[in-house]
């Protein structure tokens, strides 16, 4: 059978058209990336995934029941997820569904049913008006920042994909935060561990 | 009417600031933990979004970055709620009103 | 202008009918979008359409293949030998007064059986049914269908908790904890299959087993092992359905549901088992390819073929295989096939490099490699299993430390060091 072509730096040739016609290369070169992102689909779905995402920052702040902030947050890390796509961010899009929405969060479920049924309420503390006041102005000040300054906005299109140069990244110039990361993460599993232990081990061995 | 950098850069900053108000004004550990999460998330998306847009030669160490801030934030979380089923062990609440041993 | 008919080339294959009506449309000269949703919608009613048919054909099948296995007649009364059964079924369900528990948490209890059938439906937009019948043929394919499995784990600890019935609580950590283990085994062992293809994306992986004339599971052997075992915990299925052990723990995590509700957990377990299945078609067993006979045959057919091959094993091992106990199954996650699948990426990846530096073409490089991994993959389980049999320990029972914790929240101290 024909070895189906690879492009110069090794990939696969992403898709082709069975009949040549200009209508169909047209399309596929549409397709690919854009510099502004300026077209329909982007602008609604960057608006609803917003929404999405900071209505659900605000629901975890407003509901009075622990978990139902909790599957708020979730919600918000998945509205996360998506903003990150609307980026061409796809590596990242779908680490942060993999790790936050999967992993972080079971593990937040897990902490609230391992602590007492008293304490699941979403109540704030008496320090509620200054935190909000000092939340107000963190968002202002950024807010503001963020608009004024005259940012080097490049007129590059989207990235094709992320992931092998993540990757090469990780194993060449970050090689030693990433050794240092999993040195990290191994500590951070053996503390876990140790912190919950129970305390009656000295007995059970004893026996 | 395109979406622009500014765009993302002002849902990040909504977000860290709701991030910080749970961080500072919850009185469940774990909604504070919450607060830190959501801040977490918060600086990614900046990254991410200042990787799309501005100019630079190498363009995805912001994602690099990104990947790991997540996997940083992963590892707080573990901890951070062993020390919530501890402190449950350790003081019978996790209410950080009542926690407040160090308090003159 | 229509186009003459000659020219809308083989409409046996769907994907290029598809593809010639997409095109087609761009030529009455629709805006840009239009081809985009039109596709989008085309492929998402075409898996609907097609996991609906197959799930209520599988529950006729599984009920008469395990039935036979058993030595029984499987059920034959409704219908010409019992046909219509999942009609019966899907009715009984739909019928049902829908309960929800006193003091449950209704939102949670409502949301659970939606959050856990999306992601089964999801995952099917990855996967290649077809030369040009993808749904979305992501670059970051293989770790979409991670990620998107991990997310059953939210569902089952909602529906779990909002149940207010620590038997379901219990039955749902249970369940997490186990999937959680097997998540960790699909990736490493998916990390090694990308690894030989170069590729993240499915399609790109079909096409290098197309390429090179050779299934991934020839060259993966330890790799094929631990994706059907950690496939099968993911899919809640006997040998490792410790969740519905009907004569365990009534039905873990869904002990509260009926109707309906009870009727999408149902379908959501023959979906992740349709979805397991296809990812290892897609990935072990050469996807929609079959060494040319897709020039004659419609790739889809191929590709369904091995699906229902695949997933007629898993009711095999229902049938057959007793259940496992849930220290059991967390052992041999952590302590067997952990190990396995890093000294597998090892070897893996040695390969890869030895086949870049030494500059070996394929023909003698694959054959190579699949007796090696092969060789590997005998002496490991072996070895392996015989050392872990000397250092088994003595064995003292006593609670689980999870148990214990919940049991003190739930009675007070003095329960929980029982």
């Amino acid at each position: 059978m024909a070895r189906r072509p690879r492009t110069s730096d090794g990939r696969y040739q992403s898709a082709e058209c069975r009949v040549p016609s200009a209508r169909c290369s047209n399309l596929l070169r549409r397709a690919g990336a854009k510099r502004l992102m300026d077209d329909t689909g982007t602008i609604i779905a960057f608006w609803v995934l917003a929404a999405i995402t900071v209505g659900a920052a605000l629901g975890v702040v407003a509901v009075r029941n622990l978990i139902h902030a909790v599957v708020f947050l979730i919600l918000s890390f998945v509205g996360v997820a998506g903003l990150y796509i609307t980026l061409s961010a796809d590596f990242v899009a779908v680490t942060q569904i993999l790790i936050y929405a999967g992993a972080v969060s079971v593990l937040i479920l897990f902490a609230i049913v391992l602590t007492p049924r008293g304490d699941r309420g979403n109540q704030e503390t008496f320090l509620r008006l200054p935190a909000l006041l000092l939340a107000l102005l963190v968002a202002f000040t950024l807010g503001y920042v963020a608009i004024d300054t005259n940012w080097a906005i490049s007129d590059r299109k989207g990235f094709e994909e992320t992931a092998s140069v993540i990757g090469e990244a990780l194993l060449d110039k970050y090689v030693l935060p990433f050794e240092i990361a999993s040195v990290l993460l191994l500590v951070a599993m053996l503390g876990a561990i140790v912190l919950v232990r129970p305390e009656a081990t000295m007995e059970e061995t004893g026996e | 009417m395109s979406v622009d950098l500014e765009h993302y850069l002002i849902v990040g900053a909504v977000l860290f600031s709701i991030g910080l108000y749970l961080a500072l004004a919850k009185r469940n550990f774990v909604g504070v933990l919450m607060g830190i999460e959501l801040m977490f998330n918060a600086v990614n998306l900046t990254f991410v979004a200042f990787s799309r847009f501005v100019e630079s030669p190498n363009p995805l160490d912001g994602h690099v970055f990104v990947v790991f801030v997540i996997t940083v934030a992963a590892a707080e979380a573990a901890t951070a709620l062993a020390l919530a089923v501890l402190l449950y062990r350790v003081r019978d609440t996790i209410d950080v009103d009542r926690i407040d041993l160090l308090k003159w | 202008m229509i186009r003459p008919l000659a020219e809308w080339y083989d409409l046996r294959d769907i994907g290029n009918a598809v593809g010639a009506l997409l095109e087609q449309i761009e030529d009455w000269g629709a805006p840009e979008w239009v081809p985009y949703v039109v596709s989008g919608v085309i492929g998402v009613l075409a898996i609907l359409l097609w996991t609906v048919i197959s799930v209520l054909a599988f529950i006729w099948i599984e009920r008469r293949v395990v039935g036979l296995m058993q030595n029984r007649i499987g059920p034959n009364r409704v219908g010409p030998s019992g046909l219509l059964q999942p009609v019966a079924d899907a009715l009984k369900l739909l019928f049902k007064e829908p309960v929800t528990t006193h003091n449950a948490d209704r939102v949670l209890f409502w949301l659970a059986p939606v959050v856990i059938f999306i992601p089964t439906i999801v995952v099917f937009a990855v996967i290649p049914f077809g030369e040009r019948m993808v749904l979305a043929d992501l670059n970051v394919g293989v770790l979409f269908l991670i990620a998107i499995g991990s997310i059953n784990t939210i569902a089952v600890f909602m529906a779990g908790w909002s149940s207010n019935n620590k038997y379901a609580l219990i039955g749902a950590m249970r369940t997490i904890a186990m999937l959680i283990s097997y998540e960790l085994i699909q990736v490493l062992v998916l990390l090694a299959a990308v690894l030989f293809a170069g590729s993240m994306r499915l399609g790109d992986i079909v096409a290098w087993q197309q390429d090179y004339g050779v299934w991934l599971l020839f060259l993966q052997p330890l790799g094929l092992l631990g994706y059907v075992i950690a496939g099968a915990v993911e899919m809640n299925r006997s040998p490792t359905d410790i969740a519905e052990a009907e004569s365990e723990i009534v039905a873990g995590y869904h002990t509260e549901y009926g109707g309906i509700k009870f009727g999408f957990f149902y379908q959501a377990e023959y979906l992740a088992g349709f979805a397991i299945a296809a990812v290892i078609v897609t990935l072990y067993m050469g996807g929609w390819t079959l060494w040319g006979v897709e020039e004659w045959v419609p790739g889809w057919l191929i590709f369904l073929a091995k699906l229902y091959g695949v997933f007629f094993i898993y009711i095999w091992s229902r049938g057959t295989l007793p259940r496992l106990r849930i220290d059991q199954l967390m052992a041999f996650a952590w302590k067997f096939l952990l190990p396995l699948a890093l000294v597998n990426v090892l070897v893996v990846g040695g390969e890869m490099l030895l086949w870049q530096e030494a500059d070996l073409s394929s023909g003698e490089a694959l054959p190579l490699f699949g007796v090696i991994n092969a060789l590997l993959a005998v002496a490991l389980i072996g070895g392996w299993a015989w050392f872990l049999g000397q250092l088994r320990p003595e064995r003292v029972a006593h609670r689980a430390i999870l148990t214990q914790e919940v049991g003190a929240i739930y009675y007070g101290e003095a329960a929980a060091d029982l």
